[in-house]
C-alpha cells in the first residue's frame, strides 16, 4: 500500500535509498546534496539500513572507493553535485569503463567561476560522455521512482553499467512536495537481492581489473561500450512496466505532454517541464497546437524515438538549463542530431534558461511558445540561440 | 600465519608476483612486491596506483598477479582500496562472506608522496585495514624521470635537470615516512630490498596488526638512477649503510632502527655509481655534496635519538 506524504525531493530519495539497503555507500558534502547523505547517514546511525559508509576526505575517493567496492562485488551508492561530480570525472570513465553498477543521485548545480550553489545542468551535462546512464526526474516522486528503477537498470545483466539520477538542485531537492512512498517490502522485492558479475572477492578465480590496454584493443573495448548503451533503452523500458505494475506510475525514456496533434514544441528537462506544460494548457485554450516533450533518458540518447515523436510539428524550441559556450546547448544539439536523418523535419530553435538557479517562470513560457507559433506561421526562424530571462 | 622465513621453505611457496611481468630487467620494484607478497599466507587483494609497477605487470589478458587486483587511477589507491575493504567488511557482516582477507596497496613515489597524498591521508585516517607500500624510486619514472617530491636533494631528472645555472633538485626530499607516522597508525616503517628479511618481516607483522599500516622501501631504478642494471641490490643496501634510508619502524608510537649499519659511510658511496649524482662531483657542486651529507646526517641523528627515548 502506497503511503503518502510530503516531503523534499532529498528526503524521499535517501528513502528510496533506505529501502534499497544498498552494503557500501560513499558520502560527501556539497550544497545541494548534502541533506540527503546526511538522511542516509542518520539511517545508517540508527541501524535501519546494513550499509557501510566510506566518509571519504573528496569526491574523488568517493568514486574510487565506491569503484573499489563495486568491484568487490555489492550494490554501491553515493551521491553529488556540481564541483563534486566534476571532481569525481575521471573515475566516472573508470567506473563505466569497468562496468560497474553503481547507482548515484546528482543534484543538479551550476559549476563554478563564478560560484554558484543554485540549480542548473551544467555539472550532469559536462558528465555526459563519462559512460554513465542519465535518467532525469521533474519532481520528487519522479526523482524517488527514478531512484529505485535505477538499480534494476545498471544492475541487469546485459547492462551492469553505473547510473545517475538526475533532480534540480534546490527547486526538487528542498522543495516539499506530496508524492507516494512505496512499502519497503514492495521496494525490496522489485530490486531483488543483488547478482555478483566477476566480483574481485572471488577469491578461487582472481581477476585483474583495470588492466593497460593498448592500441590493438582499446578501440574495441569503447565500441562494446557503445554497443552495451544500445540495450539500455530496452532494459529502462523492461523496468518501467514492472515498476508501473506495482505502483502504477508509468514511465517511458521520454515524457510526451499533449505532443501528438501539436504544431509547435518545446523540449525541456526535469523540473522546468511543470510550469511548461502549465503554459502549454493555456495556448491550448487558445486553440494554439502546442505540445512538450521532456527527456527522461539522456544517456543513451534515444535519437530515433524522439525524432519519432517530433517529427510532425512545425516549430520545436529546446531549452537548455546548461550551456557549451561557443556552441549551442547540450540538449539542442542531441535533438538536432536526432532530426538530422528526417526529411521533413521541424524548424529549431535553442534558449538557455535558468542558469545558477535563475527562475524560470511561466511567462519565459509564453515567449517561447509565442514565438514558435510565429515561426511554424513564417517558416522562419530569426535567432537560433538565444539566452532568456536574462538582465540588460 | 606465520611464513617460515627460511629460503628453502619460500622457495617452495607460489608466486603471487609471477615471473612475465614487463618491468625493465634489474628493477628494483618487482623486487620488493615479490617479498611482499610472499609474506603471508592468507588471501590478499591488490590496488595498484598507475607507475611503472602497473603498466608492466598487467597488460591486456596478460596479468602478473596471481591474486585479485584492481587498478583505478594514478592517484587513488589508497582510496580505491578503502572501497574494497569495506564491501569486504560489509559483507562479512552480513554473513555474506566470511574469509579472512588481507588488502595491500602499491604505489609509486609519485603516487604516493604526491598526487596520491590526499587519498593516502584520508583513507589511512579513516582507518582501514590495510597495507600501503610505496616502492620510492625517487621520481615518475614511468613518465621519463621528472621529480617528484621523493626525489632527492642534488638529483639530475628530466623536469629539474642538472644545467649550467640550476645543479639538479634544490630542495630535500618529503619525509613521507615521518608523515605518515604523524597519523598516529598501528605501524609505519622503512625498509629496503637489500635486507629481504626485515622487509619480510616488517611486512609480515604489518599484515597481523589491526588497521591502516604504512611502509616505504626503497626500490632502485637503473634507468632513473643512471645505474647498471645489475646494481639494484648493491645500491639499496648502499642506501641502508649510508644512512639515506635507514631500516626502522614505528609500532604504536614507539621507534626502533631495525638494521644499524656496521659502519656508517659516507651518502657519496651511494651516489658515485649513479649517474643522476655525476654533475656533484664536479668540483663547484661541493658545496651542494657537502649539503646532502649534512642533511643525511641531521636525520639520523634525530632519528637515533627517537628510537633512543622511546
Ligand atoms: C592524473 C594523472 N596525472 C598524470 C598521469 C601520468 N602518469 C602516469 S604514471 C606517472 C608517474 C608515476 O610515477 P611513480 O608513482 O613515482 O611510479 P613509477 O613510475 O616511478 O614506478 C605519471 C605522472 C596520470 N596517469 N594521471
Ligand atoms: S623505468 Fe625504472 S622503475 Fe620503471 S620499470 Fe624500468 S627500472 Fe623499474
Amino acid at each position: 500500500m502506497a503511503k503518502v506524504v510530503a516531503v523534499t525531493g532529498n528526503e524521499a530519495c535517501a528513502n528510496a535509498l533506505r529501502q534499497v539497503n544498498p552494503d557500501v555507500c560513499g558520502i560527501y558534502p556539497i550544497t545541494p546534496q548534502t541533506d540527503m547523505m546526511q538522511r542516509f547517514a542518520s539511517f545508517i546511525a540508527d541501524g535501519k539500513v546494513d550499509t557501510e559508509s566510506i566518509l571519504v576526505e573528496s569526491e574523488h575517493s568517493s568514486m574510487s572507493a565506491c569503484i573499489g567496492a563495486a568491484a568487490a562485488g555489492g550494490r554501491v551508492i553515493t551521491a553529488t553535485s556540481s564541483q563534486g561530480l566534476a571532481l569525481m570525472w575521471e573515475m566516472l570513465h573508470i567506473a563505466s569503463g569497468d562496468r560497474l553498477p553503481i547507482v548515484m543521485p546528482v543534484v543538479n548545480r551550476a559549476l563554478s567561476a563564478p560560484l554558484n550553489i543554485h540549480g542548473d545542468h551544467s555539472d550532469a551535462m559536462g558528465a555526459r560522455d563519462t559512460g554513465w546512464i542519465q535518467l532525469w526526474s521533474e519532481n520528487g516522486q519522479e526523482a524517488y521512482d527514478n531512484t529505485i528503477q535505477a538499480f534494476r537498470i545498471a544492475e541487469h545483466m546485459d547492462i551492469r553499467l553505473p547510473i545517475m539520477v538526475c533532480m534540480d538542485g534546490f527547486i526538487i531537492s528542498h522543495s516539499i512536495e506530496r508524492l507516494e512512498y512505496l512499502e519497503d517490502q514492495e521496494v525490496k522485492d522489485f530490486v531483488g537481492p543483488f547478482k555478483n558479475f566477476l566480483p574481485l572477492l572471488d577469491l578461487a578465480k582472481p581477476k585483474s581489473y583495470g588492466p593497460l590496454i593498448l592500441t590493438d584493443l582499446y578501440h574495441e573495448y569503447k565500441r562494446a561500450q557503445h554497443e552495451i548503451m544500445t540495450k539500455v533503452k530496452d532494459v529502462v523500458l523492461d523496468v518501467a512496466k514492472d515498476f508501473e505494475k506495482m505502483s502504477g506510475r508509468k514511465y517511458g525514456i521520454f515524457e510526451s505532454y499533449r505532443l501528438e496533434d501539436a504544431d509547435i514544441a518545446i523540449v525541456i528537462l526535469n523540473s522546468a517541464a511543470g510550469t511548461t506544460k502549465d503554459v502549454i494548457d493555456q495556448f491550448r485554450e487558445k486553440g494554439i497546437k502546442a505540445g512538450l516533450l521532456k527527456p527522461r533518458l539522456f544517456r543513451p540518447f534515444p535519437f530515433t524515438e524522439i525524432a519519432d515523436a517530433l517529427k510532425n510539428t512545425k516549430a520545436v524550441c529546446v531549452m537548455d538549463r546548461a550551456d557549451s559556450y561557443g556552441s549551442y546547448g547540450p540538449l539542442f544539439m542531441e535533438i538536432a542530431s536526432a532530426l538530422y536523418p528526417l526529411e521533413k523535419k521541424p524548424l529549431l530553435m535553442n534558449k538557455i534558461y535558468g542558469l545558477g538557479g535563475r527562475d524560470y517562470l511561466p511567462s519565459h513560457a509564453v515567449q517561447v511558445l509565442t514565438e514558435l507559433n510565429e515561426i511554424a506561421k513564417s517558416g522562419k526562424v530569426n535567432t537560433l540561440k538565444d539566452y532568456i530571462g536574462v538582465r540588460e | 600465519m606465520a611464513t617460515p622465513l627460511s629460503l628453502k621453505e619460500l622457495s617452495k611457496k607460489e608466486d603471487r608476483f609471477t615471473h612475465g611481468h614487463r618491468m625493465c630487467s634489474g628493477c628494483g620494484a618487482p623486487i620488493v612486491v615479490k617479498i611482499a607478497m610472499l609474506a603471508t599466507d592468507y588471501p590478499v587483494v591488490v590496488s595498484n596506483a598507475t607507475g611503472c609497477l602497473e603498466v608492466s605487470s598487467c597488460i591486456s589478458e596478460f596479468t602478473a598477479w596471481n591474486v585479485p587486483w584492481i587498478h583505478t587511477a594514478f592517484e587513488n589507491a589508497a582510496a580505491t582500496l578503502s572501497g574494497v575493504e569495506t564491501m569486504y567488511r560489509s559483507l562479512k557482516k552480513q554473513g555474506k562472506f566470511d574469509q579472512e582477507v588481507k588488502f595491500i596497496a602499491f604505489g609509486g613515489d609519485g603516487g604516493t608522496y604526491d598526487i596520491g597524498f590526499q587519498s593516502l591521508s584520508g583513507a589511512i585516517e579513516r582507518g582501514h585495514d590495510m597495507i600501503y607500500i610505496c616502492y620510492d624510486n625517487g621520481a615518475y619514472m614511468n613518465t621519463g624521470i621528472q621529480r617528484s617530491s621523493a626525489t632527492p636533494l642534488g638529483a639530475d631528472t628530466t623536469t629539474c635537470p642538472a644545467g649550467s645555472v640550476i645543479p639538479g633538485k634544490l630542495r630535500n626530499r618529503k619525509n613521507l615516512t615521518k608523515i605518515m607516522a604523524a597519523h598516529d597508525i598501528p605501524y609505519v616503517a622503512q625498509a629496503s630490498p637489500s635486507h629481504w628479511q626485515d622487509l619480510f618481516r616488517k611486512v609480515q607483522k604489518a599484515h597481523e596488526l589491526k588497521g591502516p599500516k604504512f611502509i616505504n622501501v626503497i626500490a632502485p631504478c637503473n634507468r632513473g638512477w643512471r645505474s647498471k642494471t645489475n646494481d639494484a641490490i648493491q645500491l639499496s643496501r648502499l642506501a641502508v649503510n649510508t644512512c639515506y634510508w635507514p631500516l626502522y619502524e614505528i609500532e604504536d608510537g614507539v621507534t626502533k632502527i631495525t638494521v644499524t649499519p656496521k659502519e656508517k659511510i659516507p651518502v657519496a658511496e651511494f651516489m658515485k655509481p649513479q649517474g643522476r649524482f655525476k654533475h656533484l662531483f664536479s668540483p663547484e657542486n661541493e658545496g651542494l655534496l657537502q649539503r646532502v651529507q649534512e642533511e643525511v646526517d641531521k636525520e639520523w641523528a634525530k632519528l637515533l635519538k627517537e628510537a633512543k627515548t622511546d
